[in-house]
Formats: structure tokens, C-alpha cells, sequence
């Protein structure tokens, strides 16, 4: 290891929005011929850190030196000119475009599709990838988004590759295959970083681990002779007890079945696939799958967001166990009914919440109909809710009146869930209720929803860490491509085989 | 006794203005700039190009034009008027990431009330007594048609019959259609105007795109309105006259599905609705004269909702049109 | 050594909301960079001197107190569209066919008193023109509202189009009514009968238009603010899918707000036909229509603030006619005046939403921005915009 030579090399790097300290004097090496982990919770500023590399933010302050020469990377141009390219998380690719123009988007000289494609079949066949040039990106999956993102950056021949949470949407199957591909570069010399949060994924895949917290830089370990505990101490700085509490279930009843429910989107694709199974009250039910596998629609058709096919069924059983068929119905008509729901969806500024409303006016959101004289909002319960809200649930604010889309992302969730909470459901929904929270955030909603549990609230939990599906579950339903591949017990199931669940592979009937 | 032969004629020359209009309408939607400022643009092309050629009459007096220069300047001067406006509205939507549909609002009231007042102020200037000015040696110049095409009958009456500038909107249409669909700056607008942190991520700069395409497309919608006025209405200036012809060009755009070179079908197909009334008799009711003036408008406005019925992926408008980019917008 | 460096000159961020006495005096600040500007090229363009030329402006606006009505009138009827329309653009449908719903509503008032003149009684006709004037303008509305609720059909150009149905409409009942024959006008509409003016409160025939906008004012005020309708609207405006999950019926919502804003234009038309003008020609909106969306946008789609806005384009709009008589400048003048100080508000607003860092200073820049940021005062940011604005020929 001690020839290898450093590729990247920043130097004090800092960089701010407004009042948020992304980064503040960073220093990391990074070397060619190894493959860096770059850790740290969310909104610890890695990606703030490696977008200065990529040439979308300018830093602050600070140098960044290539191959021993200090670059300054104005834009993503000078970026690719000193090598560099990165994947970005949320995939930049033109969605009418195909696989090749999407590739070549971007380089100079004559637009030559042929000898593109060629190029690109090329690189498909040295390292392994499965890729039709002339797909058009929105008629791909995520894999593919990601392959075509993979063979861009290696298009321009770029010797530095950075990938922004590279797995969050792949199944292991497909994660297994992206990491030989990333060891071929390595081979090949390439340095590679990795952005992450999983420490699983660290241990397996990287040579070296760089930690930042808060963005601060806390240090390099090497892989091999480090722990997790040790990596996440760094990364969380104190040590947090990471057991999730599980109650056991009260009194668990039927509360909904959900029979042979189908949905086809806008476009033609079947979303839902037959999905039958039961909710129940007092427990968690955990759902688990690759994202995008129909655990949306399967959500939104319960909370009557969602068209469903013919012959889907959606049962309600009350308490004193009378029959509601609630498919097809609006949120409102079912409220109405005098069913509770609440739901907690995965796009919070797009659809829990107003992002130009302050807090109050997003507390009355669901229930403003029915309150005050008729035809005029009342703003007296929502504000005490909000303070309620405020002061329980620790969100920081500047007050009540903030617009929520300037609240961080923690505090938006937080919100969010106060006041599905705050109407005493009957059912509780929620998807990704912890994406982008850190760890203390996270802690806070896993138990409410244990406290949701504990009242005899049916819970569904929608998730994508499996740790934690598997530490708050009493049930998993795991999905797989819009289809119910199984149902496990949460206490006594295992990751590999809820793995092997979401890729069919051990589902298979 | 409806006559093809003298209709189509008549139903392009009413369509070139909008084809200009809208090829740089669907040039400037490409690139995500919803700019609603085109009828304000067409007004000033025109009149920066009857300006020019107003100065360059009077300098000569009485004597002969040179037929290059009576093209020449007007020419100039109009692209300029135009390049000016669309740095202008460029400025304000891309720089200062101000609002297009006011913005574009804006330019509208500003290039309407630019082109009447200084057509008022021209008229003015020349001491006439009509309304308007006439500047019938430039039109001349520039309504000079092919010499073979009266020899040739229907065929050349139909395809021969027109000035310059009518087959330079039809070249640049085409050109247009080519750009966008062959060439590397013709993938890269496109991304720029369907996702433009994907573009900026892979180093075109979203700026300059969104500035060239923008002014670009004011100038050739400004030949719309310089057309207009040397050619259509043989260089007679007179206030409001264009009328509304450059929001029909931005609705011609919709009409076009975003593509240059069915707009040029579309373009001359409106044309001819919008002179139709001329060919359907009345029956002595002069009032039906105005309902027929409304088939133009009736049939946007069907197209434009059967198209959004059927929502087809490839025939919408470029995905982020209208919205300003920021790069560091968190 | 800086300056060898490759780097961005300087860079952009994003504020906080600036306090409200700031981002107001960064507003009046442009509009006074816009009156220099405008005053630069009035004396060039006319020769005179600018500070007579805005006096005469203010001369014609409310230099007598017959002049002083007028404008109040021009600018309630501007004011009441711009008001019909806020509750659409709250809510993100950008009806830009303000014109064509006046011109319904005017077409049916007109439509009500020349078919019945003789037929029933004055009250019953008032009665009737102003149901059908409601009914006509929100008619007009109703079909793009319906088209963007079912097909998501683009406003902005369906309503576009129902301008022009709505101009030739008028044009063909003009000629159909036309008094006297062959004239191609329909002239004052019951001249001798007076049947279906509307009253002219305390004798004043500016005043009704007035106090009608007045009301209507306080009334959009309180329900955009204080009425679920109004909370449904803000909920929409914000984004679609949370509408959706909290249960609004998202057509619903569109189509009748989109109703009410076509109703309240038809009230317009009735003033301008029964009111204001008397007669009826395809053009008696004179373009208010887009005019109101500016109004309406800059104030922020505040009700309140849309009466110094409308005040603003009204001003200049009646100014500019009076210089044209004064100086001989025609009125077009007045819509290149109203574009430019349009054009400065515009670009006025980037400097409340996002601030300039320049690089040379950077690091005590952004290390003080956060403290800075409320000392900054606006003008350091008035001059950047002025020099931009000067620069922006050259802008690449």
C-alpha cells in the first residue's frame, strides 16, 4: 500500500448555505489504486464535500490539490478535465433522452452517436455491465439510472469516481454486482470513493474509511483494522444505544384487510400485483423492499390517494368489529365514515406538508373542515397544537409562524408526524419516516410510533434499512416488484432472508 | 367558387409571420424559458427595421435605393431591436431569476407601446397625413419574388410566389428541426430545457444556453414581425396593425408540439383559418364575417385540448419550462 | 495571487426573508432608479426637461379634481381585475384571460339592455344584467378551468384563446346591433331611457366603480385569508399532492375558484357597460386584462398591496396622456414607461430573495454573512443592481 500515490488531496476546505456550516476545514487524501469510504450520518456534509470535487459548489475557503498541483474546479467541466466524475445520488440524467445521448451529454465536438455507441458497448463488455445504449431513460429502472450514471463517468475516462450513496436503491443482488465492478476499477488503478452511511457495506467494499460529523473531518481508519463500534463512535461522536425498543403487540385485532388489491399507473405498468394481507391493531407492520416496488401505491391506496384496479378490496374492521369497505374512496369520504387514518407520506414538502406555510397553518391541514363557523378557518387549536407540537417533539424553530420549508429536514418530519399523531388514529401510515434523519431524530420517531403501538394503533411501518425494519417490526410483509413475496415474523427473521425476499429469489413459490 | 391556387398563396404569406414567431418561441422553450414577451419582440423587430429603413430612404431622397442596402439595414436593425430584447428578458429570467410570465408580460406592454410610439413619432416625422408611414421602395426590395415564377403557372404560383424572407422562415425552421435533432448544441438545449441540473452536472453551462436560445429565438421571432410589415403589408407601417400575431405564434408552438418543422404545417394551416373568413360567404350578414375570424382560435383551442387529453410523453413541453434554475438551491 | 485564480468573480446565495421595511425599500428604490431612467429617456427622446414632464404626469393624474376621479375610476376597474384574478394565481393557474371573462360579462349586460329596453321594467333588467354578467364571465372561466381539471390542459393558453373567441363574439353582435346602420358601433346603449344604468351613488358617476372595488377588496382580503375556501387555495397554490392528501377535490377546488375569478370579471364587464361606458366595443377592456397580472403578481397577490400597484400602472398610464397633449409624445409612451419601471421592480426582486458575494473579500464575506446579514443595507445592494442594469447589454 505504500506506493500508492494520492490522487485528491483537499485542504482546509470549507464551505456554507446561508447560516448552515456544510463543511468546515476538511482535510482528506485521497489515493489512486483504493477505494475510500466516505461515512457520516446525514447532513454531515459529505456530499456538500464531494460536490466541490464534482465543480457544483465553489468552496468557501480552502485548496484542493490534484495529482500534487492545486485545481481550482469552477464548474463540472474543469471537474471532468482533472478526472474526476461522480454519480450523484439523485441521478442527473435527462429523462426523454436515451442511454447515449445521456452519456455523451455534455463533451464537445461532433454529436457521432455511432462511435458512441460503440464506445459504450465497449465499456460495457471490460467491466461487466448490462446496458442498452438506445433505452430511453424513463422507460429504465433505478439499476439501470445507475449503470448508465457508471459508464458516463467512465466514458470521459475519469481516473477519480465518486459515488453518492450508490446502493440506497439497489437490491443486495444488484449491490454484490456494483461493488465487483468498483473493485475491477480498483484494480485498474482508479481511486474511488464511496459516500455511505450503511458500515456494513464499508467493512466489505472499502480499503479506507474517512468519517465526518457535522461537517467536520474526524479522521481516517483503515478498514481492516477498525470496528463498527469504532466507526460509529466517530460518526455519531457519542455513543448512542442502538437497540430499537420493542413492546410486545396489545391485543392485536384485525383493523384492515387488504384483499387482492391491483393498481396500474398512468402509464400502463402494473404498480400492485394481487396484494392480500391484514393489518392489525396494537402491532407494527413493517414493510420492506426495494424502493419503488410498489410500497407508495400500496400506502396511497389505503389512504384513498391511489386508483386501484377492479376487484381490489380494502376492509376496515371497527373496534366492535362491523365491516367498512373503504377501496376507491377519498380521504375525505373516508374520514367522514368516522375511520381515523393518519399518513405520514414519503415526500413530506411535496404532500404531508406546505412548504410557504408556516407550522400552524400546516397543523390544521387535516382537519380544518370541520372546525370553526362554517366557511372560516379556525386558528386557535392549531396554533396550541403547534406549540404542543414545538415542545414535545423538540423542533427547531425560529416560532410557529416559520415557513416549514425552511425547517431542516428532521424537524419537517417531526412536524409532520406531531400532527398525524396529535388526531388519534386508528391507523397510523407511514413511509420512510426516518430518511434523512439523523440518528437522535430517528430514535424520537421510532418511539412515538412504539407509543402509537402501545395505545392499540395499527402501525405500518414502510422502511429501507433492514436493520431497523428488523429491530421495530412485529410483522414484515417484504415486497417485491408490486407482488407480496412474504410475510415473516419481525423477532425471528433474518436478514438474508428478507434480502433474498426482496429480489423473489427466496420467495419463489 | 373556392380557389386553391390564389388560397394557399395568400394563407402562407399569413403564416410566415407566425412560423418566425413560433420557431423562436419553440428555440426559447427548449431551453425551459417560457418567455411570453414574443409579441412584444415581433413589434420591436419591426419597427427597428422600418427605423432603419426609414433613415436610409431619407438619406438617399429621391434617388435609387440600392436594393442590397434597402434589404441590408432594415435587416440589421431588426435583429438588433430583437437581440436587445431578448438579452433583456434573458437578463431578467436567467440572471435575476425574475419571473417569466410577468417578465415576459412586461416586454409585451414595453415592445407594443415601443413599436406604436416610435411608428407614431415616424409619422409624425414624415408629415403625412394618413396614419401610417409607407415605405413602398424598401417593400419593393424586399417583396422581390423569383423572376421564372409568373412562367411556371399553379405550381409556381404556389411554391415560387414568395419573397426571400418567406423562404428564409421556412430554411429556418428547418434548420431549426436539424439542430435540435442531430447536433451535440441541439442535445445539449434539450437537456438544459428538460433538466437543467442534469445539464449543469455535465458541464454545459445552463446560462449560456438559456441566453443564446433566448435571443436567438427573439431574433428570428423579430424577422416575423419585420416580414410583417416590408413584405405582407408592402411597408405600410401603421399603429397596432401586427395586431395579435405573436401570442398566436406562442400558441402555434403548442399547435407544433414543440417541433420546428411541423410548425412550419401548422403555421401556413393557421394561416390559412385566420384568412378563411375572406372565402366563406356571408350571405350579405357582415356579422358572420367576425364569427368566422374566431375558426383560427376555436381550433387552437381544440387541438390544444385533444392534445392534452391523449398526453403523450413525447409531445409535451420541456419539463422544467418557466422555472428558473439555481444551482445551489437546497 | 487571488487573481490568478480561475474562480467565479463572485456567487449567489439565497436569503432569509429580508425584514419587511427592507425588501419595501429595495422596491421604492427601483421604481426611483426606474423614474431616473425614465426621465434620462424622456428628455432624450422629447427634448424636455424630465421634472416638467413628471410634473404634467402628475398634473394629468390628479391635477384637478374631475381629473383625480378619473384616475380613482381607472384604477378600481384595474384594481377589481386584478383582484378577480388573485385567487387563480394563488393557486398556480396563471388565467391570463382576464380580457375575454370582461368581455362576456359585457357582452351580456349590454346583451340584457338592448334586447329588453322596452320589454320589463328598469330594476328587473339591472337584476338580470347582473346575473347574467356573473354568469357570463364565470362561463367564460368555466372552460378552461374544467379542460385544466380533467386533462390538465395548459391555462395559460386555453384562456389565451377564449380572449379572442370572446373579441369576435363582440364583433359579431356589435355589427348585429349596430346603431346606426353600417356604422360598425352600437354607440350609447339607451341613451334616452336610461334603462339598465346602474345608479350613480350621492350623483356621482365615478363613485359606484369605486365603492364596488373598495368592498371587493376587504371581502378577497378576508376570504383568501380567514375562509377554508381561501386556506384550500394557499394548500393548492403549494402543491398539488398535498391537496390531494388532505382530502381537497383538487378539480373541484380549481374549477370554482376559476369560476369565481371569470364571476368577479363579469362584474367588471357589467361596470364598464353599465357604468363606466354605457356602450359596448371589442376593446373597452383595452388590454387590463394582462395588465392585471401584473398588478396582481407584484403585490405579492396581497389585495391591499394591489391598490398601490394598480395606483403605480394607473398613474403612469393617465400621466402619459397628458404629457401626450402637453408635449406631443403619443400615449404609446406610457406603455414603454410602464414597461421599464415594470422591468426594474422585476429584476428589484432578486436582490430581496438572493445576495451577491463578491470573491474578493470572500473569507470574511461568508464567515460574516450570517452577522452581516441584517446590518447589510439595502442601498450597497440597489447600487450592484444599478451597475448590473447598466451592464446588462453586455451581460453574456
Amino acid at each position: 500500500m505504500e506506493d500508492k500515490k494520492i490522487a485528491v488531496s483537499l485542504r482546509d476546505v470549507s464551505k456554507r448555505f446561508g447560516k448552515v456550516q456544510a463543511n468546515s476545514k476538511v482535510s482528506l487524501d485521497i489515493y489512486n489504486g483504493e477505494i475510500l469510504a466516505l461515512l457520516g450520518e446525514n447532513g454531515s456534509g459529505k456530499t456538500t464535500l464531494m460536490n466541490m470535487l464534482a465543480g457544483l459548489y465553489f468552496p468557501d475557503e480552502g485548496q484542493i490539490v490534484i495529482n500534487g498541483q492545486e485545481a481550482i474546479i469552477a464548474n463540472p467541466r474543469d471537474s471532468f478535465k482533472y478526472g474526476i466524475g461522480m454519480v450523484h445520488q439523485h441521478f442527473k440524467l435527462v429523462d426523454v433522452l436515451t442511454a447515449t445521448e445521456n452519456i455523451i451529454l455534455g463533451l464537445n465536438g461532433k454529436l457521432g452517436k455511432k462511435q458512441a455507441r460503440e464506445k459504450i458497448v465497449e465499456i460495457c463488455d471490460k467491466y461487466g455491465f448490462d446496458l442498452d445504449p438506445d433505452k430511453k431513460i424513463y422507460d429504465m429502472s433505478v439499476s439501470e439510472k445507475q449503470t448508465v450514471e457508471i459508464v458516463k463517468v467512465l466514458y470521459r475516462n475519469a481516473s477519480i469516481l465518486i459515488l453518492d450513496e450508490p446502493t440506497a436503491v439497489l437490491t443486495p443482488q444488484e449491490v454484490e454486482k456494483l461493488f465487483n465492478v468498483l473493485r475491477k476499477m480498483k484494480a485498474d488503478g482508479k481511486a474511488i470513493v464511496i459516500i455511505t452511511h450503511k458500515l456494513h457495506e464499508v467493512e466489505e467494499l472499502s480499503d479506507k474509511v474517512a468519517v465526518l460529523r457535522k461537517g467536520k473531518y474526524i479522521g481516517t481508519l483503515i478498514t481492516k483494522e477498525t470496528t463498527i463500534q469504532e466507526m460509529t463512535d466517530m460518526m455519531v461522536g457519542e455513543s448512542i444505544n442502538l437497540d430499537i425498543e420493542r413492546p410486545d403487540p396489545v391485543n392485536p385485532k384485525k383493523r384492515i384487510e387488504v384483499k387482492n388489491l391491483s393498481v396500474v399507473s398512468d402509464d400502463g405498468l402494473k404498480k400492485l400485483d394481487d396484494v392480500s394481507f391484514d393489518i392489525n391493531s396494537g402491532e407494527i407492520l413493517g414493510i420492506a423492499g426495494i424502493s419503488g416496488c410498489g410500497q407508495k401505491e400500496l400506502l396511497e391506496a389505503i389512504a384513498g390517494l391511489q386508483k386501484t384496479c377492479d376487484g381490489s378490496s380494502i376492509t376496515y374492521i371497527g373496534d366492535d368489529g362491523s365491516k367498512e369497505e373503504i377501496v376507491g374512496m377519498d380521504p375525505l369520504k373516508v374520514s367522514r365514515m368516522g375511520i381515523s387514518f393518519s399518513f405520514v407520506p414519503e415526500d413530506r414538502l411535496g404532500m404531508g406538508l406546505v412548504g410557504n406555510m408556516d407550522i400552524v397553518n400546516n397543523m390544521m391541514l387535516r382537519s380544518y373542515r370541520n372546525k370553526g363557523i362554517p366557511g372560516f378557518v379556525e386558528r386557535k387549536e392549531p396554533r396550541k397544537l403547534a406549540e404542543d407540537v414545538v415542545n414535545e417533539l423538540n423542533v427547531v424553530t425560529p416560532g410557529i409562524t416559520t415557513p416549514v420549508r425552511r425547517l431542516s429536514g428532521g424537524n419537517v418530519q417531526k412536524v409532520l408526524v406531531g400532527r398525524e399523531i396529535a388526531s388519534a388514529p386508528k391507523v397510523l401510515l407511514t413511509a420512510y419516516a426516518v430518511r434523512g434523519l439523523d440518528i437522535n431524530s430517528s430514535l424520537m420517531i421510532y418511539d412515538l410510533l412504539n407509543q402509537q403501538k402501545k395505545k392499540g394503533v395499527a402501525v405500518v411501518f414502510v422502511g429501507e434499512d433492514l436493520d431497523v425494519l428488523l429491530a421495530l417490526s412485529d410483522r414484515i410483509l417484504v415486497m417485491c416488484g408490486g407482488k407480496v413475496s412474504g410475510i415473516i415474523d419481525g423477532r425471528t427473521a433474518d436478514k438474508n432472508k428478507v434480502g433474498l425476499l426482496m429480489t423473489k429469489l427466496g420467495g419463489e413459490e | 367558387m373556392f380557389n386553391l391556387v390564389s388560397f394557399i398563396p395568400r394563407a402562407v404569406a399569413q403564416g410566415i409571420p407566425l412560423m418566425f414567431g413560433s420557431t423562436g418561441e419553440i428555440i426559447t422553450q427548449k431551453s425551459g424559458n417560457l418567455n411570453l414577451g414574443i409579441p412584444g419582440v415581433m413589434y420591436v423587430g419591426a419597427m427597428s427595421g422600418v427605423i432603419g429603413s426609414f433613415y436610409y430612404e431619407q438619406s438617399v431622397g429621391k434617388g435609387n435605393l440600392n436594393p442590397f442596402l434597402a434589404v441590408f439595414i432594415p435587416l440589421i436593425c431588426s435583429l438588433f431591436g430583437s437581440l436587445l430584447m431578448g438579452l433583456l428578458y434573458s437578463f431578467l429570467t436567467v440572471t435575476l431569476k425574475a419571473n417569466q410570465n410577468v417578465t415576459g408580460l412586461a416586454m409585451t406592454t414595453f415592445g407594443v407601446g415601443f413599436g406604436n410610439f416610435f411608428g407614431e413619432s415616424l409619422i409624425k416625422i414624415s408629415g403625412l397625413d394618413v396614419p401610417s408611414i409607407a415605405l413602398s421602395r424598401t417593400s419593393a426590395c424586399f417583396s422581390a419574388k423569383l423572376p421564372f415564377a409568373k412562367s411556371m403557372g399553379w405550381f409556381g404560383k404556389v411554391f415560387l410566389s414568395y419573397s426571400f424572407l418567406a423562404y428564409l422562415a421556412i430554411i429556418v425552421s428547418i434548420v431549426a428541426a436539424i439542430v435540435l435533432k442531430k447536433t451535440r448544441v441541439g442535445l445539449h438545449l434539450r437537456a438544459v430545457g428538460e433538466s437543467p441540473e442534469t445539464a449543469d452536472a455535465a458541464g454545459i453551462s445552463v446560462s449560456k444556453y438559456k441566453y443564446l436560445a433566448t435571443c436567438i429565438g427573439c431574433m428570428i421571432a423579430g424577422l416575423g414581425g419585420l416580414y410583417y410589415v416590408m413584405d405582407y403589408a408592402c411597408g405600410i407601417w401603421s399603429n397596432d396593425a401586427f395586431g395579435d400575431r405573436g401570442w398566436l405564434a406562442i400558441a402555434l408552438v403548442i399547435f407544433a408540439i414543440w417541433k420546428p418543422d411541423v410548425g412550419i404545417f401548422a403555421s401556413i394551416l393557421f394561416g390559412g383559418l385566420y384568412i378563411l373568413y375572406l372565402y366563406i360567404p356571408s350571405m350579405g350578414h357582415m356579422e358572420y364575417k367576425e364569427l368566422y375570424k374566431m375558426i383560427p382560435y376555436v381550433v387552437t383551442l381544440v387541438v390544444l385540448i385533444l392534445s392534452s387529453m391523449r398526453n403523450k410523453r413525447e409531445n409535451q413541453p420541456p419539463a422544467k419550462l418557466g422555472l428558473p434554475y439555481f444551482r445551489e438551491e437546497r | 495571487m487571488e487573481n490568478k485564480r480561475r474562480e467565479p468573480l463572485f456567487h449567489i446565495v439565497k436569503r432569509d426573508t429580508l425584514p419587511a421595511w427592507q425588501s419595501v425599500g429595495i422596491r421604492i428604490i427601483a421604481i426611483l432608479i426606474a423614474l431616473v431612467v425614465c426621465a434620462i429617456l424622456t428628455t432624450a427622446l422629447t427634448g424636455d426637461n424630465p421634472f416638467d414632464v413628471y410634473y404634467t404626469m402628475f398634473q394629468g393624474a390628479f391635477g384637478t379634481e374631475r381629473k383625480t376621479w378619473f384616475t380613482l375610476r381607472d384604477l378600481s376597474i384595474l384594481l377589481l381585475i386584478s383582484l378577480a384574478l388573485t385567487p387563480a394565481f394563488k393557486m398556480c393557474f396563471w388565467n391570463i384571460g382576464g380580457e375575454g371573462q370582461v368581455l362576456a360579462g359585457a357582452l351580456a349586460a349590454a346583451a340584457c339592455m338592448i334586447c329588453l329596453e322596452d320589454k320589463i321594467p328598469d330594476p328587473v333588467i339591472v337584476l338580470l344584467m347582473i346575473v347574467t354578467s356573473i354568469f357570463a364571465g364565470a362561463f367564460w372561466a368555466f372552460i378552461p378551468a374544467i379542460c385544466k381539471a380533467v386533462w390538465n390542459t395548459n391555462e395559460t393558453l386555453s384562456t389565451l384563446m377564449m380572449n379572442y373567441i370572446a373579441t369576435q363574439l363582440v364583433a359579431f353582435f356589435i355589427i348585429k346591433w349596430e346603431v346606426p346602420k353600417g356604422s360598425g358601433k352600437i354607440g350609447m346603449i339607451c341613451q334616452d331611457s336610461h334603462v339598465g344604468w346602474l345608479v350613480d351613488p350621492m350623483g356621482n358617476k365615478f363613485l359606484l366603480s369605486i365603492i364596488v372595488a373598495a368592498v371587493i377588496t376587504v371581502i378577497m382580503y378576508i376570504y383568501l385569508k380567514y375562509t377554508k375556501h381561501g386556506y384550500e387555495i394557499a394548500v393548492l397554490g403549494g402543491s398539488v399532492q398535498t391537496a390531494r392528501y388532505a382530502g381537497i377535490k383538487v378539480g373541484k377546488v380549481i374549477v370554482r375558484t376559476v369560476c369565481l375569478s371569470g364571476a368577479l370579471c363579469g362584474v367588471v364587464g357589467l361596470l364598464l357597460v353599465g357604468s363606466v361606458n354605457h356602450t359596448l366595443t371589442t376593446t373597452i377592456v383595452g388590454g387590463q386584462g394582462f395588465t392585471a397580472v401584473m398588478v396582481s403578481w407584484l403585490a405579492q397577490f396581497n389585495p391591499f398591496v394591489m391598490v398601490l400597484t394598480s395606483l403605480l400602472i394607473i398613474f403612469l398610464d393617465r400621466g402619459a396622456s397628458a404629457i401626450a397633449t402637453s408635449f406631443g409624445v403619443n400615449e404609446s409612451f406610457s406603455d414603454m414607461i410602464t414597461g421599464i419601471i415594470l422591468f426594474f421592480i422585476i429584476g428589484c426582486e432578486f436582490f430581496i430573495r438572493y445576495k451577491v458575494i463578491f470573491k474578493k473579500n470572500s473569507a470574511e464575506a461568508t464567515v460574516n454573512t450570517a452577522k452581516a446579514e441584517a446590518k447589510e443595507n439595502s442601498t450597497e445592494k440597489i447600487k450592484d443592481k444599478a451597475t448590473a442594469n447598466e451592464e446588462k447589454e453586455d451581460e453574456e
